[in-house]
């Protein structure tokens, strides 16, 4: 799942100047998981939006902000709130945000930062394993992606900084390839440490992102 | 072939020193302590926005000492530089009369003075190796043919201390079957932990420089224990320096001892004294 945190009530006030009357848009499905734009986190919004003299139009938690066409849908449903309001802020990834902007030509606020894929150890912590980079070489590294989980993303064994199998970035961390070398201890096996892997084809990125899948 | 190369080859023991480049365009001062470094010293590293610390660049400086006759090891990370880029400067480099290189991933961007920079890694160490093979080959990583093929006498570095032991040899054997011709090592203050790396790495038969650093004193000791990865003091060279009345003094005796035990393992030493190069002569006295 994406996720993502609520930008500070710095940022936050600064991106609203100006906005007297602003509708919030939340997303049940990521942002609501990690508790940055579900619906506690709007009701909360909306309180503190109160407090600071702000008047909040309407509000809406679409299934998915994601789904531009489900976006479009429950902005329609909304009609008369979203055109009363100076501005949208809207409160999911960057993707969610981009299907509200898509479909409306009034001011949109992005509320979150939006930081990486995460798998969920437990609720409200979550660890970044993939970072989509389109050609994955897991296949290649026991099954631990070096590209997302050493901080240089080196794909042929260690830095210099390693210390004790810890990262040098940050010494909390486990170094990717420790991570690596050790799985492939226990299949019995040196796989990746004795075959050198050619640099990643970044051509790969698709960027901009445009991806349909055949029928 | 470079003087550096002709060292290996004659079987001397190689040393080398370190300079960095200025943060500005004021060159004077590095060049005059290039000029400065007593006999002994073969080349001359040139450091590559070392600790992700922007300065100068290090093919213009290497350029430079070139110019004044001395021989430059070209630093070059994959921090800074994609392919293209890191292509377009060895090729620069070749060109402009550099013969040495010590080809590195580079310490990352949140160590330095830009932690807001984005850092490339579009390569790893290996895969510049491979690549300034290739070079060397005449063909760039496209395996488009080159107009004017280069001719690199290549280094790479190790870390002989790092644990897991194995996990770290295996990445010195890529280095080795990528090409490198001579190994740098981070500065190791146990000449057991030198004694245990340079067993392992004998099969490899490629020569081995002992990076000898200059502790000034206990302080940058301790600072080095804590913030440079890779670097390790013991507590009792600690204890030296703290007792010590003189601590650069004891601080160039601590160097002297291990390039002593270098003498007895290593194929040379590379001395970084960060900024006291007039002790140079010292550390290396027998």
């Amino acid at each position: 799942m994406i996720i993502s945190e609520q930008k500070s009530k710095e940022e936050l006030l600064a991106a609203i100047d100006g906005k007297a009357r602003l509708f919030l848009v939340g997303c049940a499905a990521c942002a609501t998981a990690c508790k940055s734009g579900g619906e506690e986190e709007i009701f909360r919004m909306q309180e503190w939006l109160a407090s600071i003299g702000r008047e909040v139009t309407g509000s809406v938690i679409i299934d998915e902000a994601c789904h531009i066409m489900r976006a479009a849908r429950d902005l329609r449903h909304h009609q008369t709130a979203v055109a009363d309001a100076d501005a949208l802020l809207v409160f999911a990834c960057g993707a969610g945000i981009q299907s509200i902007s898509s479909n409306t030509d009034q001011r949109v606020i992005g509320g979150l930062n939006s930081l990486f894929l995460g798998n969920i150890r437990r609720l409200g912590q979550y660890e970044e394993k993939c970072s989509l980079c389109g050609d994955c070489i897991l296949n290649d590294t026991a099954g631990i992606c070096p590209v997302t989980n050493c901080a240089k993303g080196l794909l042929n064994g260690p830095c210099g900084g390693m210390e004790q199998g810890r990262c040098e970035v940050d010494g909390e961390l486990d170094c990717a390839w420790s991570l690596i070398f050790e799985r492939l201890k226990r299949q019995g096996r040196t796989g990746v440490l004795e075959r050198p892997v050619p640099p990643k084809n970044w051509g790969k990125v698709r960027k901009p992102g445009r991806h349909k899948i055949k029928a | 072939m470079s003087r550096l190369e002709q060292a290996f080859a004659a079987g001397t023991f190689v040393v080398t020193a370190e300079i960095a480049p200025p943060k500005g365009i004021a060159v004077a001062a590095a060049l005059a302590k290039a000029k400065a470094l007593p006999e002994g010293v073969t080349a001359v590293n040139v450091t590559d926005n070392q600790g992700a610390n922007m300065r100068l660049s290090p093919l213009a400086l290497s350029a430079l000492l070139v110019r004044e006759g001395i021989e430059p090891v070209l630093q070059l990370t994959c921090r800074d530089r994609n392919r293209l880029a890191l292509q377009s400067d060895l090729l620069g480099a070749a060109a402009l009369g550099v013969e040495n290189l010590l080809l590195l991933s580079g310490d990352h961007a949140r160590f330095g003075d830009h932690p807001e920079a984005r850092s490339v890694f579009d390569l790893d160490s290996v895969q510049l190796l491979q690549a300034v093979s290739g070079l060397m080959a005449g063909r760039d990583m496209a395996g488009k043919a080159l107009n004017g093929v280069p001719s690199f006498f290549v280094g790479a570095a190790v870390a002989p201390a790092a644990e897991p032991f194995d996990l770290m040899l295996s990445k010195v054997n890529k280095k080795a079957a990528a090409g490198t011709r001579f190994f740098q090592s981070q500065a190791v203050f146990v000449p057991a932990e030198l004694e245990r790396f340079m067993l392992a790495v004998r099969p490899l038969q490629v020569p081995v420089m002992l990076g000898v650093l200059l502790l000034r004193s206990a302080n940058m000791a301790r600072f080095l224990n804590a913030n440079i990865p890779g670097v390790q003091v013991p507590a009792v060279l600690v204890d030296r320096l703290d007792a010590a009345v003189d601590p650069l003094a004891e601080g160039v005796a601590i160097a002297r001892e291990m390039v002593q035990a270098a003498r007895d393992l290593c194929q040379g030493v590379h001395l970084m004294t960060l900024g006291h190069e007039d002790k140079i002569s010292a550390i290396l006295a027998r």
